[in-house]
Order: C-alpha cells, then structure tokens, then sequence
C-alpha cells in the first residue's frame, strides 16, 4: 500500500512542478541543502530541526522533489498571501491522481542536477551522529543504577527462576511460551550465574549471586527499543525532528526505562514488536524495489521478529496481526496493479507466505524443541502433562519406569484423564455445597500431584482387603464391574441422578459410604477402547472408560472450572451420551501394588507435534485460570492510558528502597492528547480529500505521512490496546506498555506535522521558522523537564511516602491514586 | 373557488395480492390455537414474572435485556386484563383461568407473521425479481423453529421483527435517496429506522449487533456521499446531519425513554431493592423509603447509624457485630486476636446500628444544636449493642491474610492498645468541608493509625462467623474499589444516654418525613449500570448449547410436554432450510470473493449496478447473519438455541437471493433454466415436507406414539421426551 501511494505522491509533486509559478534554479536548491547539513557549525536551530531527510532508496532527483514537497514553506521566504494564490492555482494537477503509476517514470526524468558530494556525506555523518546520540542516551539512562536495589523486584521472582529452570535443565510449566525465560536463562548462563538461587519472593536479597547478567540482558534489549523508535518514526515521516521527539519521549518515560532494568518478559517481548515493527516499516520503503537483496533482508527479519514477539508472549499475536494487515493490504495493491502479471503477483504472495508464515512458524517451533530439549529433569511442572509426556523427564516416576504392568485388585492407582491439560481424578474433604446436588464429597480433576489423586482398585461385592497375603493375585479384566475408593478418605466413586454441578445435562459424580461400605451407586464397570471382553489392563498404555451400572453414563471431566467452593478444579460428570470423545476416556498412570513384580516399562513417547499442541493446550488452560476475584482491587484497561495508577516493583513502607512502576505523567497525557488530536485532524484531512478539496503540495505531503504513518501507528496502538478489554483474565498495567510505545511515536510525527502546518499557515518565515522551532524545543525540553522530576520513580526512592507532606515526592503526587 | 371538484376524487390502490395473501397464511400460522397449551411453556416462567411486577407496578432489575421487550409483553397482558397474580413457578403448570393467555402470546405472534411480508418487502427493495421474494417469504413461513418462538410468550420474534423493520427501512430510504431526497417519504423511512434499531436495541442487547450494521453501512453510503461533488457543501452537510440525528440522536432519546417509563411504571418497592443503592432505594414507593422517610440528612455526633456497603457484592449488607469474638485459633492454625467479630451482615438487624462519636467527649448524644460530621473529621464507632469501639490493628484478617483484621475492642490487658479512630473520607465530596449527608454521601473510613481502610472482602466466613462476610482494613495502596466504600442508609439523632435507654431506642423504628428523589439521569444511570454488571450464575441449563451446535442444528430445546399425554413442543428447526441457508452463505461467501479478485483484475463478470446490488444483498443479509451469530462465541453466559433465531433470520433472506443469482449466471438456455426452477420447486416441496413432519413438535397439537416419537429422532442429540409406561 505505501508504495503504490508513495510513487503515486512522486508523481503528484512531479507533474505539480513544472506549474510551480516560482521557477527556482538548482543553485538555490543546493543552498538549501546545505543549510540542512546538520553538523554546520552556524546552522540556525530551526533550519536544522526543520530539515526532512532524504529517502534513502529514492534516486537523488526525485528525492530533491520530494523535498520540496514536503519543506515546511515558511523557509521559501515571501508573505503568505503571495504564496497562497499559486498554490490554489496548481489544483489543476489532482487529475493526475487518476493517470495511475506510470507516471512514477516521471521524476527520474526531470531529476535536477545531483547534489555536491561532500555535502551528502556530512548530512549521513551527521545522521549516524544523531543516531548514536540517541542511542547513547537510551542506554545511559537505562544502566544507570541498574544494580539497585540488589533485591527481588516484583516478577522478577517468577522470571528469574524460570531461567534457573533452565539452567538447573528442571522442567516447569509456565503461562507463556518458551523464548523469553530461555534467553533470560542464556543470559544469565553467559554470565556466569549459576542457577542456584531460589527467587523465593520478592525482596529477597541477591546477596553473592550474580544477577547482572540477566538485567543487563533485559535492559541492553529495552535500550534498544529507542533508536528503533527512532528509525521507525524516520522512515515513516522522512523527518529529523519527529524521530527525535519520539526518542526524547520514550528515554524519558519513567515507565519504559522502570520495566527494562528488571528480569523481565516485557523489555524482551518490546524489542521484538519493535524490530518487527520497524523491519516492517523498512520493508516497505524497498517495495519499489521488489526481490532485491535489501527487500528480502527486511522481509525475512520482520519474520524472524515475530516469531520471537509470539514466542515470548502471546500477544505477540497483536504484531502479528498488524504485519498481517500490512501484508494484505499490500498484496491487494500489487493484485490491483494490472502491469504487473499474475505470475509475478504469485511470486509476491510466495515471498510473503515463505517468510512470513513458514519461517516465523518453524522458528517458533525451533523455541519449543530447544525448549523441550533443554528441560529434561523432572520438575514442578510435571503434573500438568500427560503420562506419556513425563516419561521423557528424568526423576520422575514414569521415566525408565519400573511399576507393575497389569492391574489388579488392590492396586492404588491414579487416574488420568486423556485429553490434553485435564489432570488427575481427585477427590479431596469437601462436601458439594447446598442446592448443588446430593451433599457429597466433591469428586474433580486436578493438574498437580497430590495424595488425593489416589485410589484403591475393589471388586464390587467384597470388602476384604485384597492385598492380604492368602488371597491370590487377581487381576482386573475389561468388563469387570469394579469399585474405586478414595484412599485418603475412604469413600467410593460414585454417581446417581442429579444433575452435574455445571453440565446440567450430566449426572453428579461424588464421594460416598463409609469405610469403602456404600450402595449400588458405586459400581462402575471398567472398559478398555478397543479391547475384547476378559483382556487384561494395562498400566499407562490402555485407554479406559469407566461406565455407570445403574445409569449407564460415562465418567468424564467436563474441563469446565469449578467455582470457589470446588477451588478452581475442574468439574467431573458422568455422561449419559455415549460419544467418544477424550473427555471421557482416561489412563492409569501410578500403580502400587507390592504382590505384583515391577516391570521396567517403556512408554510409547510422544511425538514432538503432539508434545507442542499439549503444551498449547495446558497453557491456554493456564491463561483461562487467571481469573480476576470479586472485592479485590484489579487494573482495568481504561485506567492505563490516563497513568491511573502505577505498579510496586519493591517496597512498601517509609524506610524501603521504593520503585514504582509509572509512566511519566507529561508522557502519557501528552501521548493522550495527541492521540485525540491526531483522530480530530486525521478526518478533517480525510473528508477534505473525500470532498475533492484542493489542498496545496505541502499540505498534501504532510497530510499522506498523517494519514499514512501515522495511520500504521495508530493500527497499532489500536491492536495492542483494545483487544485487552475483551480478555476476562486478570490485567496489570504492564499490559499496556506495547501500545504505549506505538502511541509514543504517534506523537512524535503528530506534533512534527501540526508544527509544520501551523508554521505553513503563518505569514512570515522567520516567525513561521521560529514558532516551528520553539514548539519543538519546548516539547522535548518539557519532557527532559518532565524526567527529572520523575526520576526517583524509576531509580528508587527512600524516605517517607508522598502522601506525607514532609516527602519530597509530595508535590509530584497529581494523582490521588499514586501511591508511591 | 370550487375549482377542485372539476376533476373527480379518485382513490387508486395498487394491492399486491402476493403480499396479501402470504400475510393471511403466515397470520393464520401463528395465531391458529393461540392460547393452546394453556399452561407456562419454557421461558415464559421467566417474562411472566416480569409482567406480573409491571402488572403489580412493582420495581425489578434483570440483566438479561432493556425494559422495552418486557413493557411490550407486559402490554399485552394490560390489554387483556391481567391483574398480576400468577405464581410464575414452574414450566408446565396450568394458567389459572385470570390470566389472558391469548392477549399475552398475541404481540410476539403478530410480530412473527409479519416477518413473512418483510421478507417479501427487504428482497424486493434489495432488487431482486418477485419470484425470490416470494421464496423468501415462503421459506420464512414454513421455519418451524420461528413459528414456535412466535407463538409464545417470548421476545426473540419481536426482536427480529424489529432487525427486518430496521433493515428494511433502511433501504427504503436509501432507494428513496436516488430520487427523491429530503421528501415525506425520505424522512418517514429514515426515522423509522432509527426508531426501529433503538427498539430493537430496546428488546434485547442483542439488537446492538443490528444496529451497527446498518450504522456501518449507513456510514459507507455517507461517505460515498461525501465524496459526491456534485452536491454543495452545504447539502453534504444536511444530508449528514439529517443521518446523525435520525440514527444516532433518536435512538439514543427513545433508549431513555424506555426506561423513562419503565421507571414511572414501576414505582412501589419489590424484592429486588436490595441490588440497589440505598439512594435509589429511598426513591420507591414503600420499602427503604418507608423507613428512611425524614430522617435528619445530616450526620452529627451522637447520630445513630447503619452502614451499608457501596458495593454490595456477593450481597448487598451492613457493618454489623456482635457478641462473639473471634477464635483464638483459626482452622489453619493461625491466631487471632480474639476480640469482638465486626462482620458484614445481609439482613436487618438491630446489631447493625453504630453511633458516630467524637473522640474528644464522652456523650453519645446529639447535643443541641447538633454538630455536623464534616470531611476529613476524625470519629470512632461505637456499637450500639455492646458498646465497643470499631477497631483495626496489624494482626491477619481470618480469611484474607494479607489485610488487617476489623475487631470491636476488647480490652484482655495483653498490651494490645486499642486503635480505634477513623478519619471520614467521603468520596463524592464536592468541597473538601463536606457534611456526612445520610444515604448520599459515599464515604472511606480510613483508619488513622495504620491507614487501612474498612473494606468487605466478599469472603464468607465459616461458622463461627456464622457464615457472614468478612470484613478487613485494608491498606488505601492496593487502590480504590467500591467495596471499601459505605453510605449510611438509617439514621435517627440518639437521645439517650444511658445504655438500656440506648438499646430500647435502637429496638424501636426510625420516623421522621422528608421524600429524597433522584433526579431521572441518575436513576437510569444506576439501573443500566447495575443491569449490565449484575450476574447471573452462569451454571449450564439442561438445554443449553455452544453456539458450534446452532449452525447444524444439533440440539433442540423441550419447551413443554402436555402432562398426560406425549403431546410436546419444540423449539427445532426446519432441518432442510438450516442446511441450505447454511449452504447458501458459504455459496455468497465464495462467490463474493471470486467476483472481486476478478474485479481487481479488470474482470468485470457482473456490470456495475449489478455488482453493487450483490455486494449491498450481503452486507445486509450475510452481514446480518454474521453479526447476529459471531458475537455469541465470546459471551460468557448461558446460551440456547433460540439465540441463533435472529442470524437465521437474516440467513433466510440470504438464500433466494443466492438462488436467483445462481439461475441467473449459470442458466442460459430455456432448458437449464426449467430444469433449474424444477429443482427449486422439487427443494422447496422437500423443505414443506420436513415443516409438515415436525409440525407435531411445533404445536404440540398431537400426541404421537413412542414409535413415531423415536422416528422423529433424527439426531442423537435431539432431546425428543418419550415417556415410559
């Protein structure tokens, strides 16, 4: 899309030149563009800041068009009104609109003489000197003080050890895929940390630890997420000024700088929306050049850049989307295009499909399998995965397992549901509450390992102890009618007509009887899948369903979560439909039974696909728990633009070393402010150009950036904001950091382009140039203003809360629900 | 002068025959045996009982829906002489012979036959041949699953009257648009589909979905208007201020008018108060308003008071204490400070009374005159029972560790001092010297030595606290919630000052007289709040479904079986139109697609009004399907099968269309063209077919045996009640 409308605005200024009533030499053109060189030592502020720069990949001439398309028209000298006339008369050329892309041959045609040379290389020097400036300075504030305080912060006690985790190859189970933690491991490796500190809580002392590593990672990753903005905002607008509003706001952002000295997901999860933001941006300034080398680069490091945005959270789905919507909306455009064939369109949509699908997929999946590959001992997260799965683990008790192959009478068992993420049969001493069925014990599944996932296999009619010794071994056949009785307490399984809990249309299961002693209700008769009648059981291989005597249903687990009185297990039922479907159908996984020999037993492994989709499953599961509770204070999604109300990182009391998560108040109200200006300008420009209003070439310049970059950015703000609203999990602020970054940069081109327009619409060019300058200057010193008052937020503070008076934070406190 | 009886007065009419024939067949079809069963069938138990409190002009709250689908049920039952008294209680139970039954089901079976003549109307208007909006008409009138929701005492074929009737005067206006705009007929039809989509949204919420639709492309014909330039600006701008106020102002008028009369219908005080404020509370007719009828507005010190909490989840309750005290030991084996329990309690009772006293006197009294309690003033709480001081201090709540229990103190000697002051913070204060105003004021007591905050944490304690709710102070940085937030609902000056005295006057009931109401904004600010967040449990119904089942029809609902025989309704629909309508949408769907990457490419299969006319059919119709069907997979509640009825709906019209595109492009010669409508006819008898085998299960007319019960059976999933002998 931005490349058809970026030749279309080529040709628009193009044909609109030779109109131009003015006629200027190149001479003034060259004079001009050294007064842009920005490294002049007598270059006046606002020409400087003024100055747009050239589109790197556009030949010379038609960048000196573009320019002067774009050249904020104050600087051309002469009162408005004289300016004004000609440029209501050049509305002749908007039939060009219409001609369509061959004109784009046009520019390269009429290209005026080329620039002196040293003057280019100095304008480069003196943009990589920009560049690096900003560079610095990000990374400056971002390790100042970045070892303070040498004590757990906030998540950092989930992060960081989810990268001992790794380190210590411990298999866990976490929320979000792998990548993140797997480079905050790596980091930490590198670096020399050696995995054995505990990360129990937060404020935890460091002590001898080396933790450097790892927040350094995370804060080289956050610094980086400037200059990015930078490029991208350049690229975007062609202008100095913008870029370097954007750097200035986001260096300064307390909040930002906050959520990058610490292990963290967020500085990780920032870099790759940025980069694959700003590869995307690069991307489509080379699309007039398609398959060559630098457009393939772009192309294919974008992809590389969202595989790594989902791989370390799944909103890296919302970048994915944005790229999404960039990709097709371009495609539509090249399918528009009839001189282009349709083979050629074909080789366009192969491109994209190769390194925006296949290549961000397999990289994604390359996460899991290092993933899987590194963690190879048993850990906390073992419960949460299939029987099948644990075996590959070693230390747990599946893995070379060595149990009795055949289920007897007698045997203690734990049942396992086979769908993926359902967890263990489970009973606990917790009666159903009042009005929720028979008042029995609740029967559940339950993900985590537990003494209460036990039970004891018997036969329906007797209630002798089959593990006495004088009784033969008898072993359990399919079609045996059986009883299972809850170890821990004794009662049966056992299920009647009354409805289930949450699945009305299934009947209740529950504990019941005394000692084992119980009715009819309890007896289940066991079946295996597939399997002939007096066939023997076997142990983790066979899949089992377990049928009701009386009413003819199934065991299942409905996978739907119990409320608070069930503590968020989920339900189990007993279905009278009798479809075969996973839910019903379980697995035995541990089997203690002492009369029978252990048999060392191979497990049938998973499959890697199979591993990859049940660790989707259990963390979508995972995700869905993560349920807000009534009467507790959460973040809502509209509390986060307007700086509502910030996160503790570390401490709470007077005497602490405080950090307080923030963004920098003049920041955000300004990013919010802009964005309902940009909203307000951006439909004045769009029913102007709907009603055919003729606008002159430098406001029809500014507005295609408005409406054009600034749209993408919007887009993204957008994506990575609103689809919060939606979700039901719980939400803190952190969220909304992503679309934080967008709306920053939004700003930095709103504010170029509104200076620019206000500049243009006044009468004389020194106070046009002046007016331009000083809007300019006074935002980013306001910022940097901004900052130092703010500081403290980010590099801690120590001394009483601003709530008291005597606090020097006190007077900074503009929102009673700061509470820092 | 006599000049106009120089040409004869003629009344010329064109009547469709069509038109009026399909509305007697579909009137006949939902109106035939109206009042049969004469028994509650399904969800009636639920709307019945509204009517009963609009009948009662007694006040309820339910989230399910705005108040205009029930005020128009409640209509019915005005017109029918209803007076309220029925015991709405169980699905099956006979109609006692005062309620009107037929007047009641009247207006949703109306609704449903005139959906048959609007399908006509919207296919016509969309330009398509008479021939297909016959079809569409007939397909609509033999939808079993239509007929049923119609001929019931439900909302969903008002709803979807109301969605065509939008549509449908949508493109009446925008055909009048062409020629003639700005003329009586331009204007009727716009406003009319304004007033139509603020209905709609009026029955159910639902109807939003509707009306952004033809929000949406109303929108896309304004802005193609926009770019119109041969229109002045200054007719831009009519067009588009005309568009506004019909579609964004009138809705948004008649929205509130909705509740505006809602409100004036439903005055008195019902078992739903609690759910509301104590300031709304007041505004009804009996109930809290009784009470609290002239109390002094004014907190003073010495004023006896009961607190309610703001938020009132998981139920609306008061401060309360009383004699027990915490134990020494909890279950887990924490300890407590074995004080007075301060809870939340869900009902009235005299232990819910506490006196606001100055911490600088010793009386209890209200002195003459009496001394406001203003903001930032520090109090102490006294319970008027047992007279202990309300109390915090740093030991763990008993069930939310990490917040500070709330005691009344006891003095056991063990160096606990007491901490018993609580500085006023009330929340809607408009200046910072605010008076503690009964039932208005929102205030925060905030403790003054540990700043924690008196805070309900929802959690029920067990039973030494007999099962109330915990109450906890809870530090003000965790941040602002309305369960930390109180307003004083009774309140009476106390007079006495000896403690027997005290309780005596605590016994007897508060009087004085003074009427507070609410202005109407506030109050329908309130309920639309409280109706979109009060929750319902979202336990699963016997015939509840996801909406995967809708599309295929895979589940049925059993709205009633006669007590002694198998006679039965239904709500299942016509299997062959679900699965061609479904078919037929997938058909648009691709086609839609071909034509326009053809179009991209310089094809031009369809010339251009031709083309236009396809896209508008499926914005409108496959659009409609679409936005009606979608939404349902992120609702969280309980749903069932009637929810897809309005995306049905939608989909019916979408189906001639389809066809007679079909004939159109792929019959060009005579044969094709009969062999094409012989199929259609052969489809068509086929459909009117299935109608006439499930018709038993529509009506419930017949009683079929178990033999052809279980013929009828067609899917597993089907929920058909035989009954066993």
């Amino acid at each position: 899309m931005l490349c058809a409308t970026s030749r279309l605005l080529a040709a628009r200024t193009a044909t609109a030149l030779p109109a131009q009533p003015r006629g200027r030499g190149p001479g003034a053109r060259c004079r001009r563009r050294e007064l842009h060189f920005p490294g002049h030592p007598e270059l006046p502020l606002g020409d400087f800041l003024a100055g747009r720069l050239p589109r790197s990949s556009v030949s010379a001439g038609r960048r000196a068009i573009l320019r002067r398309g774009r050249m904020p028209p104050a600087v051309r000298g002469g009162p408005a009104g004289v300016e004004l006339r000609p440029r209501r008369g050049r509305c002749g050329p908007q039939v060009t609109r219409a001609v369509g892309p061959d004109v784009a041959a046009e520019p390269t045609a009429r290209s005026p003489k080329r620039p002196a040379r040293g003057s280019r290389r100095f304008e480069a020097a003196g943009r990589w000197a920009l560049l690096a400036l900003v560079t610095l300075l990000a990374f400056a504030t971002r390790f100042h003080r970045l070892d303070e305080p040498p004590h757990i912060c906030w998540d950092e006690t989930h992060f960081g050890k989810m990268g001992s985790y790794y380190i210590n190859r411990t298999f866990f189970f976490d929320v979000h895929p792998p990548l993140g933690k797997m480079l905050i491991g790596l980091a930490g490796y590198l670096s020399g940390y050696d995995g054995t500190f505990l990360f129990q809580k937060p404020g935890d002392k460091y002590e001898h630890h080396n933790y450097m590593g790892m927040r350094g990672f995370c804060a080289f990753l956050g610094s980086l997420l400037v200059p990015f903005a930078y490029l991208t905002v350049l690229e975007l607008s062609k202008s100095l000024p913008a870029a370097l509003l954007t750097a200035a706001l986001l260096t300064f952002d307390t909040g930002c700088l906050t959520l990058s000295q610490y292990i963290l997901l967020d500085p990780i999860l920032m870099f790759f929306i940025m980069a694959a933001m700003l590869s995307m941006v690069k991307y489509n300034s080379c699309a007039d050049r398609p398959f060559s080398a630098p457009w393939w680069f772009w192309l294919s490091l974008t992809g590389i850049n969202l595989a790594g945005a989902l791989g370390v959270k799944f909103v890296g789905l919302f970048i994915i989307l944005q790229v999404g919507w960039n990709t097709i909306s371009d495609l539509w455009h090249l399918f528009g295009d009839l001189s282009l064939s349709v083979v050629t369109v074909g080789k366009h949509l192969t491109a994209r499909i190769l390194c925006l699908i296949v290549l961000p997929l397999t990289l994604y999946t390359a996460t899991y399998a290092v993933h899987f590959m590194v963690l190879n001992k048993s850990g906390p997260g073992d419960g949460f995965f299939s029987s099948a799965f644990q075996a590959r683990l070693s230390g747990n008790n599946l893995h070379n397992a060595s149990i009795p192959e055949h289920l007897a009478y007698g045997s203690v068992i734990t049942v396992k549901n086979v769908r993926m993420a359902m967890g263990y049969l489970h009973s606990h001493r917790h009666l159903y509450p009042e009005g929720i069925g028979a008042r029995q014990q609740q029967v559940t599944t339950y993900l985590h390992k537990d003494y209460n996932n036990l039970w004891i296999i018997k036969k329906h009619n007797t209630n002798a102890d089959p593990l006495d010794p004088s009784f033969p071994v008898e072993f359990v056949r399919h079609g045996d009618i059986i009883r299972l009785e809850h170890k821990e307490t004794s009662r049966n399984l056992h299920s009647h007509y009354h409805e289930a809990p949450l699945t009305r249309k299934h009947y209740q299961v529950t504990g019941y009887g005394i000692n084992g002693t119980g009715d009819s209700n309890d007896f289940w008769r066991i079946e295996v899948v597939n399997r002939k009648f007096g066939n023997r059981i076997k142990v983790l291989r066979s899949r089992i369903r377990l049928i009701h005597l009386v009413t003819g249903c199934v065991l299942g687990s409905s996978g739907k979560v119990l409320p608070k009185w069930g503590w968020e297990q989920l339900e189990v039922t007993c279905t009278p439909y009798l479809k075969e479907t996973l839910n019903s159908i379980w697995n035995v996984e541990d089997h203690i039974n002492p009369k029978l020999p252990n048999i060392s037993l191979d497990v049938l492994q998973p499959t890697f696909p199979e591993i990859l989709l049940e660790s989707h499953m259990v963390m979508i599961r995972g995700n869905n728990g993560l349920k807000p509770k009534d009467n507790e204070f959460t973040s809502k999604p509209w509390h986060w633009p307007i700086n509502y109300q910030g996160l503790r990182f570390s401490g709470i009391n007077d005497t602490d070393f405080r950090v307080y998560l923030l963004g920098n108040p003049v920041v955000w109200w300004l990013n919010l402010l802009s964005i309902a200006l940009y909203l307000l300008l951006g439909s004045i420009i769009a029913v102007a150009m709907q009603r055919g209003a003729c606008l002159p070439a430098e406001v029809e310049g500014l507005s295609q950036v408005l409406l054009q970059g600034g749209g993408q950015l919007l887009l993204g703000w957008m994506l990575h904001y609103f689809p919060f609203f939606l979700m039901g999990r719980i939400l803190y602020f952190h969220h909304y950091f992503p679309a934080m970054l967008f709306s920053s940069m939004l700003t930095g081109i709103l504010w170029d382009t509104l200076l620019r327009l206000c500049a243009w619409s006044l009468a004389s060019s020194s106070l046009a140039r002046g007016i331009y300058a000083v809007g300019l200057l006074s935002l980013l010193l306001g910022t940097a203003y901004s900052f130092y008052l703010f500081h403290p937020l980010a590099y801690g503070m120590v001394g009483p809360l601003a709530q008291d008076p005597r606090s020097p934070m006190a007077g900074l406190r503009w929102l009673e629900s700061w509470d820092f | 002068m006599l000049g106009f009886l120089k040409r004869p007065v003629v009344v010329k009419a064109d009547i469709n025959l069509n038109v009026v024939v399909l509305t007697a067949v579909a009137l006949l079809s939902r109106l035939w045996q109206l009042a049969y069963p004469r028994a509650v069938v399904f969800d009636e138990v639920y709307y019945g009982q509204y009517i009963s409190f609009y009948m009662k002009r007694i006040f309820f709250l339910d989230g399910s829906g705005p108040p205009f689908g029930h005020m128009l049920l409640a209509l019915g039952g005005y017109l029918g002489g209803f007076d309220g008294n029925f015991l709405w209680n169980r699905i099956g139970a006979e109609y006692s012979s005062n309620v009107p039954v037929w007047s009641l089901r009247l207006l949703p079976a109306l609704t449903g036959a005139l959906l048959v003549p609007m399908a006509y109307q919207i296919l016509l208007e969309l330009g398509f041949s008479h021939c297909a909006a016959t079809g569409a008409a007939l397909l609509m009138l033999i939808e079993n699953a239509l007929i049923t929701q119609s001929r019931l005492m439900l909302l969903e074929s008002v709803l979807i009257f109301f969605n065509l009737l939008a549509v449908l005067s949508y493109l009446k206006f925008s055909n009048s648009q062409k020629q003639r705009p700005f003329s009586l007929s331009w204007w009727f039809w716009l406003t009319l589909t304004g007033v139509a989509c603020s209905c709609a949204v009026g029955v159910k919420y639902v109807g939003v979905c509707t009306y952004l639709l033809v929000l949406t492309v109303a929108s896309v014909h304004a802005w193609h208007l926009i770019g119109d330039r041969t229109l002045s600006h200054v007719r831009v701008l009519c067009h588009l201020l005309a568009r506004a106020a019909a579609l964004l102002v009138i809705p948004a008028l008649m929205y509130l008018l909705f509740f505006y009369v809602h409100l004036i219908l439903v005055y008195r005080s019902g078992p739903h108060d609690q759910i509301m404020s104590s300031a709304f509370q007041a505004s009804l007719e009996g109930g809290l308003a009784r009470i609290t009828q002239g109390q002094p507005l004014e907190v003073a010190y010495g004023s006896q008071v009961t607190l309610k909490n703001v938020f009132g989840k998981p139920v609306p309750c008061w401060l309360h204490s009383h004699q027990s005290t915490y134990p020494m030991i909890y279950e887990n084996g924490r300890g407590s400070s074995h004080q007075q329990q301060v809870t939340c309690y869900p009902f009235k009772d005299v232990n819910n009374w506490w006196i606001v006293k100055d911490p600088g006197r010793h009386q209890l009294v209200v002195s003459n005159p009496p001394r406001p309690v203003r903001h930032g003033d520090v109090v102490q709480l006294v319970h008027g029972m047992t007279t202990r001081f309300l109390n915090t201090h740093d030991v763990a709540a008993p069930l939310s560790p990490h917040s500070q229990e709330v005691s009344c103190y006891v003095d056991y000697n063990i160096s606990m001092p007491s901490q018993n002051l609580w500085r006023l913070d009330i929340v809607n204060r408009e200046s910072d010297t605010e008076v503690w105003k009964t039932i208005l004021s929102e205030v925060r007591l905030v403790h003054v030595n540990t700043s924690a905050v008196l805070k309900l944490s929802g959690a029920h304690l067990p039973d030494w606290g007999f099962r109330q709710l915990e109450v906890v102070g809870e530090k003000l940085s965790r941040g602002y919630h309305e369960s930390m937030v109180w307003n004083v609902e009774e309140h009476r000056y106390g007079k006495s000052q000896e403690q027997k005295e005290r309780e005596l006057e605590l016994h007897s009931p508060a009087q004085m007289d003074v009427s507070r109401n609410l202005s109407f904004m506030a109050r329908f600010l309130e309920l639309q709040w409280r109706m979109l967040t009060v929750r319902s449990d979202d336990s699963e119904h016997k015939y509840s479904s996801s909406p995967l089942d809708w599309v295929t029809l895979d589940t049925s609902i059993a709205y009633w079986l006669h007590p002694r025989t198998s006679a039965q309704i239904h709500l299942l629909g016509n299997a062959v139109i679900w699965a061609s309508a479904g078919l037929a949408t997938l058909v648009y769907a691709l086609l839609f697609l071909w034509y326009l990457l053809r179009r991209r490419r310089g094809i031009h299969d369809l010339p251009e009004d031709s083309w236009l006319r396809w896209a508008l059919a499926g914005a409108l119709c496959a659009g409609g399907w679409a936005v009606n069907y979608v939404p349902f997979f992120m609702m969280e509640k309980t749903l069932f099968l009637y929810h897809y009825l309005p995306a049905l709906a939608f989909q019916i019209l979408l189906l001639p269309a389809v066809l007679e595109h079909l004939g159109d492009r792929l019959c060009r010669s005579p044969l094709l063209r009969s062999l094409f409508s012989g199929l259609v006819v052969a489809w068509y008898s086929c459909a009117c077919h299935v109608f006439n085998t499930l018709r038993p299960l529509t009506y419930g007319d017949k009683s079929l045996s178990p033999s052809e019960l279980k013929a009828l059976r067609w899917k597993d999933s089907w929920d058909i009640l035989i009954r066993k002998h």
